[in-house]
């Protein structure tokens, strides 16, 4: 028998290994900096457009309601426009009333997989395109405060879900005329109508939703129906910066026109 | 058909160097690669270069052309112009050893940080009995030729370096993911994840996924469903609660394994 | 100068699936155990086999057991094979497949959940465990995560990853040590050099697993990777072992031949499978023409009965394409020395005009997508253009079936290395299982050697300096001979020369020219210095191409027949008689190369019984078929 064992580990000699010196941030030749530019001005005029639209007070015209301003629950908001005539908060809410909901959509993008690529790169140049160094001496990713809070992507997707039903109804209920007859169908009714679908296919196609459906899952196998969903989902989702980018301009065009209609610039017959 | 082609190389050993300029025949159909061979054969023959198949299917040759991580043998010459000046440097995350050369031990490293699949003690070889949509997901995952370019684009690491020792990269949180999916697995991956190999560094901003050479979804079908399983785990209240409700007594691999 | 010492029980030299097998098999058994390789771990060759590992596991067909196996495998190697390794290898594949899913491995499934089997040339029923086309891939990682999960092992009960299994990555063997020059003298060891730092290093060891794979790259066109240098075929015949079969290389019919960065990768055999056609210059199917003797009731003479068998592969014969591989390289040979070649010297593989685009992409993906990215041709539109490719050696060291044990004590082999399991020719997808089943058997084999050791062999200190000296001679000769191109032109040289069709005369020729190239090479030279050099690593590899080389060539000369992967033009016909004798090479005291012949032992009884005489008769020779009557009477 001359089986050696094992000794005690050797440590390797520490040899000073270090990477190679290369001064530049980047060898890239190709135009790198457009992609986070066009991202960074897409995102900032979307951020421009809805801080103007939250303070506008022309968000709502028979049938039409626009979609940052719903649902509209504050006691200020015209009888019409009422989601399903409640108006559960009381007289001291005095702001602009798409403040009460704003949280729901606006969380949901702040958080959404595709939104953070595009504004921690675009924004936080963290980094602003792949091999190319990012400016920050430090890096922690979404290991701690506040960052850790996108994992709540998931809540914000629930609320997403109401959202879209809601904007769904609005769209439904633009189907009346301005006296409350049904059969009326509109510009403003195709608008609400498109971007209700644009804002349920971002919705579903949202990575929580993959995961909720049968994501989380092991064994597809023994869910078949859940399976089905997933292989939907899945679907959707590899397309899911596409719909994030239809869906965010489909709600501001939606709510741009309502505006105009509202404000009287649009006011031609089938409006 | 062929032509004079500029490359602008990285040479040199342990960190110290510089790009040096050189000049090679380059014929129809050649990709990066062979292009540095010619050099090795005709004019550097100590030049430093580490490759295998040939066919982008081992992974060894990957470095950065023009400031992208690429596999040398996948570059086609006809993607540049004849006149333009090729860059070739190694992967800067990692250590140079010599040249386009480096030393990619934190790999290996990390790899030996994950622990290996977990089947149940009551499964003999040959029972095993799986669905192919069970296995799919996983089976993607398991195309990477590891040839580390996600971790080396990942800029985690690749602009913090003090982020090697908290951070296991692309490569290795898929495995985690790949493990996780796995219809036999029952180890508990998913606080591990997060603690300690840093799937919470990870910003999703798809560097990895845009490099990998095997077109592996590494952000969407790996990451992401990973960082969601954790917050199934961490940050969930609801499906807490309803492990809490459901599954009072198979806590352990009842809660770990879902489904 | 200093040299790094380690001492390990057994030394794995190869970290492809033989080697990494058998590094396991050691280890697990309790032996402190090295896997030294050439590249990085896990990049080893084995990543490049698409198809599957045959194992008669029964899944999709339950007809299937090993028996068929081991008759498709004889058949396939023209009865040349070491029938006691088909009969392991048939044995167990099933059980080694099953291990590596145990260990992690996710196979392609069945309907019922059982892993998936196809079709595979030469299989009688569909056998080939698969993951889609990248079954190599598939395994070098379990087999390379099994080694991290016994690290991690290790890590908790001795508190050292490394304490009984390590891997020494980017590390070459130059030299094995013994304990005296005597062919018979036991191993004491290995000894090489880092490739990183060029560092020497010498493992001090009782037991050596040689698993270094083939010699590919001792030709131009080849499907292999640069690793392929024949150094585990050389190191052995330098240690006194002997090498058998060399003869038998397998040339696939198939690789590409365009653009030249990629000449030789493969173009799968499912491209035939799946309807596409062979075509010369002229537009014609030329395969038509090249039906043997032998084959001629089994394939389609006419393109309308080949054509229907996509369909009915009942009621047709299979299409001329799907002969076996030697017969297809053989054929696209012969069509390109015609003149009728493809533009860049091979005939055209057209799938484009014979099924729908939607289709080939479907059916094709990694094809597509290989020839879209590496030649920019869209196979969808038009046809690809292919010819012959080295792939692999059926010859190696010659081993003992049960433990893969050589001649000389505490020398194992297994894998492409090892000689005897394939006969004269290999089937698709029986490599794989090869390097598990003997991977195994070798781990367990020099296991078992050093449990029955009585001391540990060591080598002469001048044996160390010896090797030392040769390692660095290149570096000293910086105005040498440029090692790039003495391999080039051996390269040229065996293609031409040595290559699908043999001749004696050219062989004789190639014979000359590498006795040339050995003096040029002992004189190469490497400038630069000692850390990652690729002018020296190749200088030494130099030495081993050119030794395998010369056993490939001058067991050609010899063999005059043609069989499986040896096909002599001036012999074209198989000799029963030859079938009998295997050609074994070795080195002469004084270095040289000599090749004797060897008697085959005849087949044990039950084994041969499982054969029917119509078909033995293509293959035996009168007596051996007078005692197989006898045999079968008395049963």
């Amino acid at each position: 028998m001359t089986q050696t064992t094992a000794g005690r580990p050797t440590s390797e000699p520490a040899g000073r290994k270090q990477r190679a010196q290369i001064k530049a941030r980047t060898l890239r030749t190709d135009r790198w900096w457009v992609a986070p530019a066009i991202t960074f001005a897409a995102l900032t005029s979307f951020l421009v457009y809805g801080f103007w639209a939250i303070f506008d007070k022309s968000y709502f015209v028979e049938p039409y309601i626009a979609p940052f301003s719903s649902p509209c629950l504050a006691t200020s908001c015209p009888e019409g426009a009422r989601f399903l005539g409640l108006a559960p908060f009381g007289d001291w809410w005095t702001l602009p009333p798409g403040f009460l909901i704003l949280g729901l959509p606006a969380g949901f993008r702040l958080t959404c997989y595709y939104y953070r690529k595009g504004y921690y790169r675009a924004f936080w140049l963290s980094p602003p395109a792949c091999s190319v160094a990012e400016p920050h001496g430090k890096y922690t990713g979404e290991t701690r405060l506040p960052l850790i809070l996108q994992n709540l992507h998931r809540y914000f997707f629930y609320g997403a879900v109401l959202i879209g039903a809601v904007l769904t109804y609005d769209a439904v209920l633009a189907l009346r005329d301005a006296e409350g007859n049904w059969g009326h169908f509109g510009l403003g009714t195709a608008i609400l109508f498109i971007n209700a679908a644009l804002i349920w296919a971002y919705t579903l196609s949202c990575h929580s939703c993959r995961h909720i459906t049968a994501g989380r899952l092991n064994h597809f196998s023994k869910h078949p129906l859940r399976y089905k969903m997933w292989t939907f989902v899945s679907k959707l989702n590899a397309r899911h910066m596409l719909l994030a980018w239809l869906s965010m301009y489909s709600v501001m065009l939606a709510d741009l026109y309502v505006r105009l209609v509202a404000k009287g610039i649009i006011n031609f017959p089938f409006a | 058909m062929g032509y004079k082609a500029k490359f602008r190389i990285w040479r040199g050993e342990a960190g110290e160097g510089a790009l040096e300029d050189f000049v090679v025949e380059v014929n129809e159909g050649e990709v990066v690669l062979d292009a540095l061979h010619r050099l090795q054969a005709t004019q550097t023959p100590d030049l430093a270069v580490r490759w295998n198949c040939k066919a982008g299917k081992c992974g060894s040759c990957s470095m950065e052309i023009n400031g992208k991580p690429r596999l040398g043998c996948m570059t086609r010459m006809s993607t540049f112009t004849e006149d333009e000046t090729i860059t070739v440097t190694p992967m800067r995350t990692f250590p140079v050893i010599k040249d386009l050369v480096t030393d990619v031990s934190f790999n290996y490293q990390k790899a030996r940080e994950i622990p290996s699949f977990t089947p149940p003690d009551n499964v003999k070889p040959g029972e095993y009995r799986m669905q192919q949509i069970d296995v799919e997901r996983s089976q993607e995952f398991r195309k990477c030729i590891e040839c580390f370019m996600c971790n080396n684009v990942c800029h985690v690491i690749r602009d913090h370096e003090e982020n090697k020792p908290a951070f296991a990269g692309p490569r290795f949180l898929m495995r985690i993911a790949e493990l996780d999916m796995h219809p036999y697995d029952v180890a508990d991956r998913k606080n591990a994840a997060q603690e300690e190999h840093g799937l919470g560094y990870c910003n999703i901003t798809k560097c990895c996924t845009e490099v990998c050479p095997e077109h592996i979804k590494i952000t969407d079908n790996a990451l992401i469903p990973m960082k969601e399983r954790v917050v199934d785990r961490r940050y969930d209240p609801l499906v807490w609660l309803g492990n809490k409700i459901f599954k009072r007594s198979g806590s352990g691999s009842g809660s770990a394994k879902s489904g | 100068m200093d040299i790094e010492r380690h001492e390990y029980d057994v030394v794995v030299i190869g970290a492809g699936g033989a080697g990494l097998r058998a590094a396991i098999e050691a280890r697990q058994q309790g032996k402190r155990t090295a896997i030294v390789c050439k590249s990085l771990f896990g990049k080893a060759h084995t990543v490049m086999a698409e198809g599957g590992a045959a194992a008669a596991m029964g899944n999709v067909n339950s007809a299937d057991n090993w028996m068929v196996h081991f008759r498709d495998t004889m058949r396939g190697g023209k009865f040349l094979n070491n029938w006691r390794m088909a009969e392991l290898h048939a044995k167990e594949a099933p059980d080694r497949v099953w291990e590596l899913e145990a260990w992690g491995a996710l196979f392609d499934r069945t309907k019922d959940g059982k892993i998936s089997q196809r079709n595979f040339g030469g299989h009688e029923y569909p056998r080939l465990a698969h993951v889609g086309d990248r079954t190599g891939l598939e395994m070098i990682r379990t087999l390379q995560q099994r080694v991290v999960a016994l690290q991690q092992e290790d890590a908790r009960l001795h508190d050292d990853p490394e304490a009984y299994i390590k891997v020494f990555a980017e590390c070459t063997i130059t030299q094995l040590l013994k304990e005296g020059p005597a062919p018979e003298a036991p191993i004491s060891g290995a000894f090489g050099y880092w490739r990183e730092t060029g560092r020497l290093i010498c493992f001090d060891a009782p037991a050596v697993v040689l698993a270094t794979g083939g010699i590919g790259k001792s030709y131009v066109v080849t499907s292999n990777s640069w690793e392929y240098t024949g150094d585990g075929h050389a190191l052995a015949l330098l240690a006194g072992a002997k090498l058998i079969n060399m003869e038998f290389i397998q040339f696939h019919p198939t690789g590409m031949v365009w653009p030249p960065s990629v000449r030789g990768i493969l173009v799968t055999e499912s491209v035939r499978g799946d309807g596409g056609v062979l075509r010369n210059s002229e537009g014609k199917r030329f395969m038509f023409d090249y039906i043997p003797e032998v084959f001629k009731d089994k394939y389609a003479t006419t393109e309308e009965e080949a054509d229907r068998w996509y369909d009915d592969q009942a009621g047709n014969r299979r299409p001329p394409e799907l002969l076996p591989r030697d017969e297809v390289a053989r054929a696209i040979n012969s069509e390109v020395k015609a003149g009728r070649n493809s533009p860049h010297g091979g005939v055209f593989l057209d799938v484009s005009s014979r099924l729908p685009a939607a289709e080939i992409t479907r059916r094709l993906p990694s094809m597509y997508h290989q020839f879209k990215e590496l030649a920019d041709v869209d196979i969808t539109a038009e046809p690809m253009e292919v010819g012959p490719t080295c792939h692999y050696i059926m010859g190696g060291v010659e081993v003992d079936a049960d433990t893969g044990a050589s001649s000389v004590p505490g020398l194992f082999a297994a894998g492409e290395v090892s000689g005897g399991m394939h006969g004269s020719n290999r089937l698709g997808g029986n490599s794989l299982s090869d390097l598990l089943v003997f991977g195994r058997r070798a781990g367990a084999g020099a296991a078992a050697y050093v449990d029955g050791l009585a001391a540990r062999p060591a080598a002469p200190a001048e044996t160390l300096a010896e090797a030392e000296r040769a390692a660095l001679a290149p570096l000293a000769r910086g105005d040498g001979e440029n090692p790039y191109e003495v391999h080039h032109e051996l390269q040229r040289t065996m293609n031409e020369l040595v290559g699908i069709i043999r001749k004696s005369e050219e062989i004789r020729e190639a014979l000359e020219v590498v006795e040339k190239l050995k003096e040029r090479a002992a004189n190469t030279g490497a400038p630069g210095g000692r850390i990652y050099n690729p002018g020296w690593h190749l200088a030494l590899d130099l030495r081993n191409m050119l030794l395998v080389s010369e056993c490939v060539a001058r067991a050609a000369l010899l063999r005059e027949e043609s069989r499986g992967g040896h096909t002599r033009d001036d012999f074209p016909a198989m000799s029963a008689d030859w079938r009998r004798r295997l050609l074994r090479c070795g080195l002469t005291p004084d270095g040289a190369v000599s090749v004797v012949e060897q008697e085959q032992p005849a087949m044990r009884d039950d084994l041969i019984t499982l054969f029917e005489r119509g078909e033995l008769s293509k293959y035996l020779t009168e007596d051996e078929l007078v005692a197989y009557d006898t045999l079968v009477k008395e049963s």
